[in-house]
This record gives structure tokens, sequence and C-alpha cells, in this order.
């Protein structure tokens, strides 16, 4: 479940001794994962289009890069693709430079490429990214762990020539800014408790944990505890909210999505303007996301179901965890990181955690990922069938 | 008479290594110590020139290991799949967030002592999990090609 929903929380034992096949079977999964399986059975398996946008909305999807989602669905894994070879050949340099022998440089960078693409967060080592003590590796990771938290429709604009889209995005818009106000929190909270002895590791460290929790990829430089014990509450504030925010809609991110924030923050915009100014100046409010969009009452209700539907999850398995004995700021931490399919872990996952809480945890995940809406559906119809059968 | 208790005593003390667990929870009251730590080389040998990194796992976590690289020609094994890693021991600086790498949690040392060689390990898959393997390839194997005929 961890690697198929993109979240990389690990519970496996002695990670160092595993063999290739099992890790190129954990990067597999999270590379599957993050372009959803949903996507995978329209790309391949399917021939008509009947229900097919169904079922691709259902995996928390509703980018219509071509006029049906099977065409859609297809042009996702070219673009998925495309980017797999050129990744692997950069972190394969990047692996050799490290310091890999050419055979363990090609499999690492390929699985780190998978893992960072799809905003997974498995790595081959226990230690993570850590284990590599480059930042060249850290550097590439994180070119390709944002790129990776893009909109799917982003790459095909920018891909087609429309490279003005990156700037004028809602999604590149905000997540630029909330990136900007986190990081300066972060950094506040790091500085104030001398946690890094200088600027090189503040952003190694720092600023490489914040952007990894914010696009939800939950690659790891520092050892989970360290959170915990280093980092400070301000800090921990930071990473928090920059989990639960997450990437963009519609690519391997997890989160409230940025479109989501987006928008919400446009309908407080609109509604202060309402307030302020006479009927007659008041305009329609519009966000850009590839073209020009009118912000109806419809899609901001719908961002703040959802964003609802987040905390309520966030708010229970935060809950859960106090229960199973964590104090506060870790139990909201590793929720947090679960519920936004984030991967870091500030100790709580382990192999030794309550059963309880590994099934809260697994359950939040999957939520996640589907963005509750199917899970919902789901849960109505199997009520209803009971319910007639017991009639 | 004095040096009869002294020296069992320092010898018992550098016996005594610290454990990843506790450099890893205790960091800030270790930072800048010299440490004894052990533990089996997993992984790779990561060559940088004149130094090289290495990371030690002692069962809990591994811990990276900045060394001179003639010290790495010492290594026989590095842990890793049907292997079992050289085990080493050493005496180093522990550092929470080395100035000198990025912030990298790490030990710098001049000099590692291999106290255990390391193996390979018969790792042979059970008849069981071979044929459920077998079996279960067939399955996926006759699922694909049946879909695929239906969609063609």
């Amino acid at each position: 479940m961890s690697g198929l929903t993109t979240t990389g929380l690990c519970l496996i034992q002695d990670m160092d001794h595993l063999s290739n096949g099992i890790n190129m079977w954990r990067h597999l999964l999270t590379f599957v994962g993050g372009q959803g399986m949903v996507v995978l059975a329209l790309t391949f398996l399917t021939k008509g289009q009947s229900d097919a946008y169904k079922m691709y909305v259902g995996e928390a999807k509703d980018e219509k890069l071509f006029p049906n989602a099977v065409s859609t669905s297809r042009q996702i894994w070219l673009i998925s693709l495309i980017y797999l070879a050129i990744g692997t050949v950069v972190m394969t340099i990047a692996s050799l430079s490290a310091g890999l022998a050419p055979d363990r440089a090609f499999l690492h960078g390929m699985w780190i490429y998978m893992s960072a693409w799809s905003t997974g967060g498995f790595a081959p080592m226990s230690q993570n990214i850590l284990y590599y003590h480059s930042m060249f590796i850290e550097l590439a990771t994180v070119v390709f762990f944002v790129v990776g938290s893009f909109n799917f429709a982003l790459h095909y604009a920018v891909l087609s020539g429309k490279r003005n889209e990156l700037r004028r995005n809602i999604e590149t818009m905000t997540f630029t800014v909330t990136l900007t106000l986190l990081t300066l929190i972060a950094t506040a909270g790091l500085m104030k408790n001398n946690v890094y002895p200088n600027a090189v590791a503040l952003f190694r460290k720092g600023f490489y944990q914040l952007i990894s929790g914010h696009t939800t990829t939950g690659f790891m430089t520092i050892y989970a505890k360290q959170f915990y014990h280093e980092w400070g509450d301000i800090a921990l504030f930071a990473m928090i909210v920059a989990m639960l925010l997450g990437g963009s809609a519609c690519s391997t991110a997890g989160g409230f999505k940025a479109m989501r924030t987006g928008i919400i923050f446009n309908a407080f915009k609109a509604e202060v303007k309402r307030m302020l100014l006479p009927e007659s100046r008041i305009s329609e409010q519009k966000i850009h996301h590839i073209k020009d969009i009118v912000l109806t009452d419809s899609m901001t209700k719908s961002a703040f179901l959802i964003v609802t539907a987040y905390m309520v999850t966030f708010a229970f398995g935060t809950l859960v965890g106090m229960f199973a004995g964590f104090p506060l700021g870790m139990a909201a931490f590793e929720c947090a990181s679960v519920t936004g399919n984030v991967g870091l872990s500030i100790g709580v996952t382990s192999a030794a955690m309550p059963a309880y809480l590994k099934l809260t945890y697994i359950v939040i995940m999957w939520l996640g990922r589907l963005e509750f809406m199917s899970v919902f559906t789901l849960g109505a119809y199997v009520v209803r069938k009971v319910g007639r059968k017991c009639d | 008479m004095i040096l009869f208790f002294i020296l069992p005593i320092s010898a018992n003390a550098e016996n005594q290594s610290v454990s990843s667990t506790k450099l890893i929870e205790n960091a800030s009251e270790l930072d800048g110590d010299t440490v004894y730590y052990s533990g089996e080389i997993v992984g790779d040998i990561l060559y940088r020139g004149d130094y090289a990194w290495i990371n030690v796992s002692d069962g809990a976590n591994a811990i990276g290991i900045c060394i001179p690289a003639s010290e790495a020609k010492k290594i026989e094994y590095v842990g890793r799949y049907r292997v079992i890693g050289d085990t080493v021991s050493l005496t180093g600086t522990f550092h929470r967030a080395c100035a000198l790498h990025g912030g990298d949690m790490d030990i710098h040392t001049e000099a590692i002592n291999v106290t255990e060689k390391g193996h390979t390990v018969e790792d042979e898959p059970s008849t069981g999990l071979l044929l459920s393997a077998g079996a279960l390839f067939l399955c996926a194997l006759t699922g694909t090609i049946l879909v695929l005929k239906k969609r063609l």
C-alpha cells in the first residue's frame, strides 16, 4: 500500500541486504503507483471509452489532456517514460560520481529516479538519500521530484511549447508562495535552535527536507529521530503544514494539492473584494490553469470539501497516534506524512508499532491517495448492497 | 599499582562501543566527542579522491564514516544480498551535523580495524516458494493473454 500510494513509509527489516529483485519490485510499485493503477488499466487494457472517464476521475485525476480518458492516460505514460529515460541517465551519472560501481550506479540511479518522479520516497538503502553523502545526487533528486509533483497537464503544455504556463499557472504560483513562506518559517526555527553550522548544511538538510515534504516525496537526508530531537517546534510546524499542503493536482504528489490551496485563497480574495468594493466594480474572479477559468461557487465548494476531509482524517490519525502513546508533535508529524502520502518519518513508523496504528495508517494512505470520494462511494455502494440483502 | 587499575578500565571503555541509536538520539550531547563504534560495512565503498565514505551498520542504523582512501583497501566484503560485510571497529570524532560534509551526521576517523571478515551466505529459495512463484506467474500470464485477446 505504501508503494502503490507513493507514500514511501517502510517497515522492511534489514534493507541493506535486500536483493536487486525486491528493490526493483519496490521501486516499480511506486513508479506505477505514481501514474495510477487506473491510468495503467486505461492505457494498456481498455478498448472502449465507456465509463473510462469515471474510472479516471475516481483516481483523483481530472485533467483532460486529450478528448478522451484513454488517450489522456496514454499521454501520461508517454510523458513519464520519456522522463524515465532522461532521469535514469542523469541519476546514473550522479551515482557514478558518488563512487558507486557502474552496475550499482545504473540500478540505484534508475530506482532513485523512479522514486523521485513518483514522489514516492523509497530508496535502496536504509539511510535513504543520506547513504550517498552526495550533493550532486541531492540536487538531482530535488529537480526530479519537484518536476514529478507538477500537474501532467502542465508538463504537456510546457512540452508543447507553452513555457509561459510555468509562470502563470495557479499551481506553480501557489507552490512557489507556500514553499517560500514555509522555508522562511523553517529556517527561522532551525536558526533559533542552532541546528546547522552553515548555509550549505541548512540547505542540504533543512531546505531539502522541507521541499521533500512539500512535494510529498519523502526522501530523507537526516535520521527520522533527528526531526524530533533537534529541529524544534517551529521547524516541525513548517514541515507538518508543508506535508499537508502537498503538490499539484493530477500529478504523482499527495496532500491538499496546490490547485485547492489556490482556489481557496482566490475565493477568500473574491469575498473580501465583494465586501470592500461597490457592486459595479466587482468582476468575476478568475484563475489560470492552462487557460483562464472563472472561479465558480461549485469549484470553491469542492475544494473546501476535500480539504475538510483531509483535515478530519489528519485529526483522527493524530488522535490514534497519541492513543498509541506518542506525544502530540510526533503523532501529528507522522499522520501528516501518512495523510499527504509523503513518507517522512519522525520515528513512529516501525515494525514494532501497534497493529491498530498500522491499520489506521494503511487506511489513511489509501483515503489520501484516492482523495476520499472513490472510497466513500465504494463504502456507500457496499452499505446499500448489504441493506438491500437484509430487506 | 595505580596503572594496574587504570589500564583494564580504559581497555574496557574502548571495548564498549556506542550504538547508532545512542548517537542519533543523543547527538547533541555527543557532538564533537571521540567515540568507539563498530558494525558491518554495508552497500558500497564510496571513494572521493583522498578519502572514502563507508556506511557501517550495527543492526539498528547505519552511520556514515569518513576514512582515508588508503584505509578502505583493508575492506574485502561489503554487506549486500547474500553477503555479510566485514565487521569493523573504529575510534573517531562524531559530528551531529558535520560542517565539512553538508550537515551529515558522521564519524571521522584515521583508521579502521577489521575485526571479522565478511562472507557469502547461501540463500536458496524453498521448493514451495518456487512452485508458488511459478503458479502465480502462470496465472498472471494467462490473465494478461485473455485480456489482450478480448481487447483485440
